[in-house]
């Protein structure tokens, strides 16, 4: 778990049922994201800044046992002459490359901008093609839409059967995609609202909140958008808004998407109250998991075991994790500092850990011995 | 010369003072991350400016910027202006 102040595991035992505690790593760093490399894995990479000093990024191959710094973090290049240049604020999403391409990293960061390392994360260089592309200003507003906390970049996805074919979110800005490793990127936000904007149907400027290729059928896409729950299969074009199967008084604002590992047509979000002056928290103070089996034509509530009552959750977008089990358990973290688990997909949750820091991000690994 | 380490910074040096050399504050610098690497990008961005919370001190009086120049014996301070919660 990446939470505000720092970094935590939880050890499960076999049958997840037993939790202990490690941590905090790193103290009162703000950690926004902790992914362990599934192609070793070994390779743990954790992107933090403090309130005060620079981000960085630090990297361990022991399970958290020890930690090195990387040799390059991210960072722009300088800028000729008296020309204004780019501050990297801050490494908001880590994604490890395809199987194919082993070390190999990227990372989205605040503004959003792409960087990629092909060292298992040490040094890390620009992706130019994202970065200097013509577009960046218009796509990204200059890198400041006025999100709280920075404008981002999210969600990179790695298509499997091609390295060289990436999906990335911006917040915001929407979707984009390239076929060529990076070189070039274009808008792919059709069908998604942006009731934001003052154009009814924008190429771009959307706000993905966390867009999911599955592995498995990694033609489909699942996106969680500031204005509800779409799917896109490709090469269609055209995002479809399944969201509008759920219930009409929970909505389906929120921010997370989780996976099921082996069934592409099996998702999980956690719906957040999207009325009004949005508070985000769980409609009504009865927080639920929504599943769908069906590729979003149906959604089921999954509330066993949560409060019924007077919880004001608010989970985000990196905060929710699935793990390859059979059955899979699902995970999530809030920001009022609990981490919720389910064994059977959802069908009964119990709270694994509580009194932490405002949790980030979750990630769900099942390691041998 | 000798130079004084904020606490958010000690996880690098390890010493609350430590000694490093340079005509100017930015050669400074450069040799402090010489001596403990990363030390740097934690205080100075990647355009080299000062991060917004870092304040580094000369003598007791605040530097401008990475060229202000440096004497032997100068008194160097680098500081965290703390703030949030």
């Amino acid at each position: 778990m990446g939470t505000r102040k720092g970094i935590f595991l939880l050890h499960g035992d076999a049958e997840r049922r037993q939790w202990s505690l490690d941590g905090p790593h790193f103290l009162g760093h703000i950690a926004y994201h902790v992914v362990l490399d599934p192609r070793d894995d070994r390779t743990l990479l954790a992107a933090t800044k403090t309130g005060h000093l620079g981000p960085t990024l630090f990297r361990s191959s022991d399970l958290a046992k020890s930690w090195s710094e990387a040799t390059r973090p991210p960072a722009f290049p300088k800028a000729a002459g008296e020309e204004a240049g780019r501050v990297v604020d801050h490494v908001f999403w880590l994604e490890p490359a395809s199987a194919d391409e082993a070390d190999v990293w990227y990372a989205g960061t605040s503004p959003p901008a792409l960087f990629r390392s092909e060292d298992a994360g040490d040094t890390w260089e620009p992706v130019s093609g994202w970065n200097e592309h013509p577009m960046w200003g218009r796509w990204t507003q200059d890198g400041d839409d006025g999100a709280p906390g920075g404008s981002l970049l999210h969600s990179i996805n790695v298509d499997p059967r091609d390295p060289r074919h990436l999906y990335i979110g911006l917040s915001g800005g929407g979707v984009f995609e390239s076929t060529d490793g990076g070189a070039d990127w274009r808008p792919l936000n059709r069908g998604c609202e942006a009731n934001f904007q003052p154009e009814p149907d924008p190429e771009y400027g959307h706000d993905p909140h966390c867009v999911r290729l599955h592995p498995l059928a990694p033609d489909v896409l699942w996106q969680q958008n500031h204005c509800g729950i779409y799917r896109l299969e490709r090469p269609g074009e055209v995002w479809e808004r399944v969201g509008n199967a759920m219930p009409r008084e929970v909505g389906d604002i929120g921010f997370p998407v989780g996976l099921h590992p082996r069934d592409p047509d099996t998702v999980w979000v956690f719906p957040m109250d999207g009325t009004d002056v949005w508070p985000r928290t769980s409609p009504d103070g009865r927080p639920a998991v929504y599943v769908t089996r069906d590729a979003g034509h149906s959604w089921q509530r999954r509330d066993a075991g949560l409060p019924r009552e007077n919880a004001w959750l608010t989970v985000l977008r990196q905060a929710m994790a699935v793990d390859a089990h059979d059955p899979v358990g699902v995970y999530f973290g809030t920001t009022s500092g609990e981490l919720w688990a389910s064994v059977d997909e959802g069908e009964a949750w119990s709270c694994v850990a509580s009194h932490l820091p405002h949790v980030f991000s979750v990630e769900a690994v099942e390691l041998e011995g | 010369m000798r130079v004084a380490i904020p606490s958010p910074l000690r996880s690098y040096t390890r010493a609350s003072e430590v000694e490093a050399d340079g005509a100017t504050v930015g050669e400074l610098l450069a040799d402090l991350d010489r001596r403990f690497p990363g030390i740097r990008f934690r205080m100075i961005d990647e355009q080299d400016g000062i991060r917004p919370h870092v304040r580094i001190f000369v003598n007791r009086q605040r530097a401008a910027g990475l060229d202000e120049t440096l004497a032997p014996g100068d008194e160097v301070q680098i500081l965290q202006a703390l703030s949030g919660g």
